[in-house]
C-alpha cells in the first residue's frame, strides 16, 4: 500500500465547500425554523467534518484499519448519547407503578 | 534487515521498512484520535442534556457570546486545515522547505485564532460572565446560564488546550522539515501532526454551532 497524494485542486474545492457550508449554517441560524434549526446545523457540521476527514485527513485513501478505527469512534459516540438519551428522553412516559 | 548494517535513516528497528513504519504511524494516530472523540465525547454528552432541559435559559445566554468572532475563528482554523493539508503534500513530495513554509503560516493561523479566542475571553470577564469568578448576569434563571458558561469554558477551553499543543507540534515540525530531516519515504510525523491539527478543526467544526448558532433566532 503506497500513499495517496492529491491534487492540490481538490483541496481547494473541498476548502471552498467548506467556506460554502459554513454561510449556509450562519445564514440558516437566522431562520426560525423551530426544530429543524437542531436538525439542520448538526447535519451542515457532520458533513463539514466528513469533508475534512475524508479529504484532508485521507480517509477516503486509507487503509480498512482506519476506517475501522475512525468508525469505531464514531460508532462509541453514538453507543454513549444513544444509550443516554434513552434514559433522559423516557423519563416520565412510563408511569411509576 | 540487520539493524546496522544497512541502516535506512529515520527508520526504527522494530519495522521492516519506512512504508510499514509509516502505515503503523498513522493507525496508531487514527486510534488516539478514536479516544479524543471519546475524550471530547463526553462533554458533548453533557452538552446535550442541558441544552435539553434548560433550553431557554442556554438558548438566551448563547446570544450574549459575540458570534461573528466565532464566525471568523472557523475561518481561520478552516483556512489553516488548508495550509496543514499542503505542507503535509510538499512532505510528500520531499519539497520540505515549501512544507515549512506552509506549516509557519498553519501556525500564525492558529495563533490568529488563540488571539481572537483570548479577545472574547476578555469580554465575557469584563461583561461578568465567567463562572464563579466575576458572574453578574442578572435575568432570569442565573443558575442555568451560569451553567451555559459553565460548558462555554470547558468545552473551548479544552480545545484551546488542544490548538495550543497544535501550535507547539507544528512549530516543532517547521523546524525539523527546514533542517531537512524528512524525505518522501520519511515525513511520517508530518503527516501524524496533520491529522491531529485536522482534528482539532473538527472539533470546533461542532463547538461553533453549538456554542454560537444555536441562539439565533431570538
Amino acid at each position: 500500500m503506497s500513499e495517496h497524494i492529491v491534487e492540490p485542486r481538490i483541496y481547494v474545492r473541498v476548502f471552498a465547500a467548506l467556506m460554502a457550508l459554513l454561510a449556509l449554517t450562519i445564514g440558516v441560524s437566522a431562520l426560525d425554523l423551530g426544530l429543524f434549526n437542531w436538525v439542520a446545523a448538526l447535519t451542515i457540521a457532520v458533513v463539514k467534518a466528513s469533508l475534512v476527514t475524508l479529504y484532508f485527513m485521507h480517509a477516503r485513501y486509507g487503509s480498512h484499519q482506519v476506517w475501522l478505527v475512525a468508525g469505531m469512534g464514531i460508532v462509541w459516540f453514538l453507543i454513549m448519547v444513544v444509550l443516554t438519551l434513552s434514559d433522559y428522553v423516557a423519563r416520565g412516559v412510563i408511569a411509576r407503578p | 534487515m540487520a539493524h546496522g548494517t544497512n541502516h535506512t535513516p529515520g527508520l526504527l528497528p522494530q519495522f521492516d521498512d519506512l512504508e510499514q513504519q509509516r502505515v503503523s504511524y498513522n493507525l496508531g494516530m487514527w486510534i488516539f484520535l478514536a479516544t479524543e472523540v471519546l475524550f471530547f465525547g463526553g462533554i458533548f454528552m453533557g452538552y446535550i442534556v442541558y441544552r435539553m432541559h434548560y433550553g431557554h435559559a442556554w438558548h438566551e445566554a448563547s446570544r450574549h457570546l459575540i458570534m461573528p468572532a466565532g464566525a471568523i475563528n472557523t475561518i481561520v482554523l478552516l483556512t489553516s486545515s488548508l495550509t496543514m493539508a499542503l505542507a503535509v503534500r510538499h512532505s510528500q513530495l520531499g519539497q520540505n522547505r515549501a512544507c515549512a513554509r506552509l506549516l509557519l503560516v498553519t501556525m500564525g493561523l492558529g495563533i490568529v485564532f488563540m488571539c481572537i479566542k483570548a479577545f472574547e475571553y476578555h469580554h465575557e470577564y469584563e461583561v461578568g460572565n465567567i463562572p464563579g469568578i466575576r458572574f453578574t448576569y442578572a435575568g432570569p434563571d442565573p443558575g442555568q446560564t451560569q451553567l451555559f458558561y459553565v460548558f462555554y469554558f470547558l468545552m473551548t477551553g479544552v480545545h484551546a488546550i488542544h490548538m495550543i499543543i497544535g501550535v507547539c507540534v507544528v512549530a516543532f515540525m517547521a523546524l525539523m522539515s527546514r533542517l531537512g530531516r524528512y524525505s518522501p519515504g520519511h515525513h511520517a510525523p508530518i503527516e501524524m501532526t496533520g491529522l491531529y491539527w485536522h482534528f482539532v478543526d473538527i472539533v470546533w467544526i461542532f463547538l461553533f454551532p453549538l456554542l454560537y448558532l444555536m441562539g439565533y433566532p431570538k
